[in-house]
C-alpha cells in the first residue's frame, strides 16, 4: 500500500510550527515510514508534485498573493491542518488588525510603494475550509503527533476544548494566580500544551487562543486585582491570539 | 489511647514504609502544601501555615512547628485513589490487556475529618479498591474556608482510620495523642515508641477539636439542600454567578469527591499498538455534555448549575448522601472565589423571595 502523502505549507509565520514536526526526534523515523514526505521545504528541497493526502499549514494570510495561494493549497489537500497560533487566530502579526499599516508601512519600510501588504493578518479559516486545528505558539509536539497518528489509522484526534487549568490540576500543579498572585490566562484558554507555563510557575500567556465562550470580564476583574494595569491586561489579551477581537464583551 | 512524640512519628512513618506502604503525606512544595511521599517527619512541613480567602492561598511561618495545621491545599487525596490519568487497557499480539494495577498498598498521612469523609463518598461512588492505610488527624484550627462542622464531617475525624492523630503543641512540648481504630492500626501502633496518654491529655484534646468547630470560617447553610436546589432549577441566581464564573473547571478538579472521567483512544504512528486511556472531566467543560450533534450545556450557568445540582443535590439521590464534605477547597482555588456556601445562601434568599445579595 502506498502511504498517504504529507506536504507542509508556510504562509506568514515564523517556521516555529513546522519545525515542530523536526523536533518529533523519537517518532521522526517512524513517521517518514508512515506517511510519504512529499513537500517540507525546511527539511528538503525535493518537492513531489500534488495532490496530497494531509497538509499542514502553517502561518496567517497578510498578502494578496498568500489569500490566493491558500486556496491552491486547499483544493490540492484531502485533509487540512492549520497549526500554530498564525494559522489558527492570525498570530502576532495580527496586532496590525489594531492599527494603521499604511502608518506602519511608510515609518519601517525605506521604499513603501513595493510592499505589497493587507490591512489584516487573518486565520486560515477566513479564507478556506479548515479540518483540523492545532493551537499554539508554537504547537504542542504530543498534539501534532496525535493528529497524524490518528489521520493514519483513521480516526477523530482528541484535541480537547477545555481550560488549561484541566491539565494544570491533573498534572497536579499548585495554581499560581490563588498561590502567588501572578496573573495567569489559563483559565479562559484553550487546553493542549499540558500547562506547560505553570508547570515553571509562570501564568499562562494565552498562546492557544480562547476556550469556547470565555469569560474575559470576570478574568479581567481578576487580572486588576493581581496588579495588572489597564494596559498590561490589553496586551495580555492581544498578543498571541487577540482574544478582545474575537470574543470582546 | 497512647501519646508519642516526633520521634514517635517518625518511626510510625518507618514502620509504614517496612510494612511495604508506600506513604503519602503533606510537603512545602511551589508555595503550597502539597501531598507527596514522605519518607519522615523531616519530610513534613513544619512550622507552615496556611491563610486562605476566597480565589486566595497563601502560606506563612507559624510560631511554633505544627505539622498538620494547614488547610485546604490544592489536591486532595482522590489523586492517589483515583488517579488524574491512568490506562485503562492496551492491544497486545492476540488482543487487548488491561493495565495492571499498582500494587504498593498506599499509607495517607495527616488526612482530616472533611478529607476521611470525602475518601467515605469517593469508595461509594468508584466501588471496592484496594484500600489505603489511613493516619488521620484531628483539627484544631479550622481555616477561612472550612465548614466541615456544618455538612458533619469534622472538625474530629469520623470513623475509617487505622489511626487517628491529634497534633498537641504545649508546655510539655510537640506530641501526639493516637487511637488505632483497625486491626492494622493496633499492629502499626505496636511498632512506635508510646505510653498510655493521660485522663487529662485526652479532655485537653477533645476540648481543642470540639473548640474548632466554633472556628469555621465558612457555613453551609442549615437547610434541605436536595430540596433547595431541586426547588432552584429555575433560579436567576445561576445567571448572577455565570457573570463570574470562568468554567475553568478548577472547582471540581480540587474537589475531593468529583469524580468525572473521560476516555481517550491512542495509537501509535504504525497504527499497530492502541491504548485507551481514562483522565479527570470536568461538568465544566463544554465537551463534558457533548451528544450528538452538539453540547447540551453550553452556557456557564447551565454548568455550574450542573455541578451544584448534582454535588449538593442528586448525589443524595444516587449515592443516598451529599457530595460536599467542608472542605473549602473550591473556594480557595477558584480563580475568581466563588464561594459555594454563598451562592446555596442566595439560592435559599431567592427561593424565600428575599433580596439576594451576595
Amino acid at each position: 500500500m502506498t502511504p498517504p502523502t504529507l506536504a507542509v505549507w508556510k504562509f506568514t509565520s515564523c517556521d516555529g510550527c513546522q519545525l515542530t514536526l523536526l523536533d518529533c526526534e523519537d517518532e521522526l523515523l517512524t513517521l517518514a515510514g508512515a506517511v510519504r514526505i512529499a513537500r517540507f521545504t525546511e527539511a528538503s528541497s525535493a518537492i513531489s508534485p500534488g495532490p496530497y493526502d494531509v497538509s499542514l499549514v502553517e502561518g496567517s494570510i497578510t498578502t494578496p498573493e498568500e489569500a490566493e495561494r491558500i486556496r491552491e493549497v486547499r483544493a490540492q489537500s484531502r485533509v487540512l491542518v492549520v497549526i500554530g497560533a498564525c494559522a489558527t487566530a492570525g498570530g502576532i502579526q495580527a496586532l496590525r488588525n489594531f492599527a494603521d499599516v499604511e502608518e506602519f508601512r511608510s515609518l519601517v519600510y525605506a521604499s513603501p510603494q513595493h510592499i505589497g501588504t493587507l490591512a489584516t493578518s487573518t486565520p486560515i479559516s477566513a479564507h478556506v475550509a479548515v479540518d483540523y486545528e492545532l493551537r499554539g505558539c508554537p504547537i504542542d509536539r504530543r498534539q501534532l503527533l496525535e493528529v497524524l497518528s490518528a489521520f493514519l489509522v483513521g480516526r477523530k484526534p482528541d484535541l480537547p476544548d477545555a481550560s488549561v487549568c484541566t491539565e494544570c490540576k491533573r498534572r497536579g500543579l499548585t495554581c499560581v494566580m490563588v498561590a502567588d498572585g501572578t496573573p495567569c490566562l489559563g483559565p479562559v484558554t484553550h487546553a493542549g500544551c499540558g500547562a506547560l507555563c505553570p508547570a515553571y510557575r509562570r501564568g499562562c500567556f494565552g498562546c492557544f487562543g480562547p476556550v469556547q465562550d470565555p469569560n474575559i470580564a470576570a478574568l479581567t476583574a481578576q487580572l486588576r486585582a493581581c496588579g495588572l494595569s489597564e494596559e498590561a491586561i490589553d496586551r495580555a489579551f492581544r498578543t498571541f491570539t487577540h482574544f478582545r477581537q474575537e470574543t470582546a464583551t | 489511647m497512647d501519646a508519642f512524640g516526633l520521634d514517635g512519628l517518625d518511626e510510625l512513618v518507618r514502620a509504614l514504609i517496612a510494612d511495604g506502604h508506600r506513604v503519602i503525606g503533606p510537603r512545602r512544595r511551589d508555595d503550597a502544601i502539597v501531598l507527596d511521599d514522605v519518607t519522615g517527619v523531616a519530610d513534613l512541613p513544619s512550622g507552615w501555615g496556611v491563610e486562605v480567602a476566597p480565589g486566595r492561598y497563601r502560606l506563612h511561618r507559624r510560631g511554633d512547628d505544627a505539622l498538620f495545621r494547614h488547610s485546604a491545599g490544592p489536591q486532595s487525596w482522590k489523586r492517589f485513589v483515583h488517579p488524574p490519568r491512568r490506562k485503562l487497557w492496551e492491544t497486545t499480539d492476540v488482543g487487548f490487556a488491561a493495565a495492571p494495577d499498582d500494587e504498593r498498598r498506599l499509607a495517607f498521612l495527616g488526612v482530616r475529618g472533611c478529607d476521611l469523609a470525602a475518601l467515605g463518598v469517593l469508595g461509594r461512588v468508584l466501588g471496592a479498591r484496594s484500600r489505603p492505610f489511613i493516619v488521620a488527624v484531628d483539627c484544631t484550627e479550622p481555616g477561612g474556608l472550612c465548614f466541615c462542622a456544618s455538612t458533619g464531617t469534622g472538625p474530629s475525624v469520623g470513623p475509617g482510620y487505622d489511626l487517628a492523630l491529634t497534633e498537641r503543641l504545649d508546655d510539655t512540648g510537640h506530641w501526639f495523642l493516637a487511637d488505632a481504630g483497625s486491626e492494622d492500626g493496633e499492629r502499626i501502633l505496636a511498632a512506635v515508641t508510646r505510653r498510655p496518654a493521660t485522663a487529662d491529655e485526652v479532655a485537653g484534646a477533645l476540648r481543642d477539636v470540639t473548640a474548632a468547630a466554633g472556628r469555621m470560617g465558612r457555613q453551609m447553610p442549615a437547610l434541605d439542600l436536595r430540596q433547595l436546589l431541586h426547588d432552584s432549577r429555575q433560579a436567576q441566581h445561576w445567571n448572577d454567578v455565570a457573570e463570574r464564573c470562568l468554567t475553568c473547571g478548577n472547582c471540581t478538579m480540587v474537589c475531593p469527591t468529583c469524580f468525572c472521567t473521560t476516555t481517550e483512544d491512542v495509537t501509535d504512528l504504525t497504527g499497530d499498538h492502541a491504548e485507551r486511556w481514562e483522565h479527570w472531566a470536568s461538568c465544566f467543560e463544554v465537551d463534558f455534555s457533548y451528544l450528538h450533534g452538539g453540547s447540551v450545556r453550553t452556557s456557564a450557568a447551565s454548568r455550574y448549575r450542573q455541578w451544584l445540582s448534582h454535588k449538593l443535590g442528586t448525589w443524595h439521590d444516587q449515592f443516598g448522601e451529599s457530595g460536599c464534605v467542608g472542605c473549602g477547597r473550591c473556594i480557595a482555588w477558584c480563580p475568581v472565589g466563588i464561594d459555594i456556601t454563598a451562592e446555596v445562601a442566595a439560592l435559599a434568599a431567592e427561593r424565600s423571595g428575599d433580596d439576594v445579595d451576595v
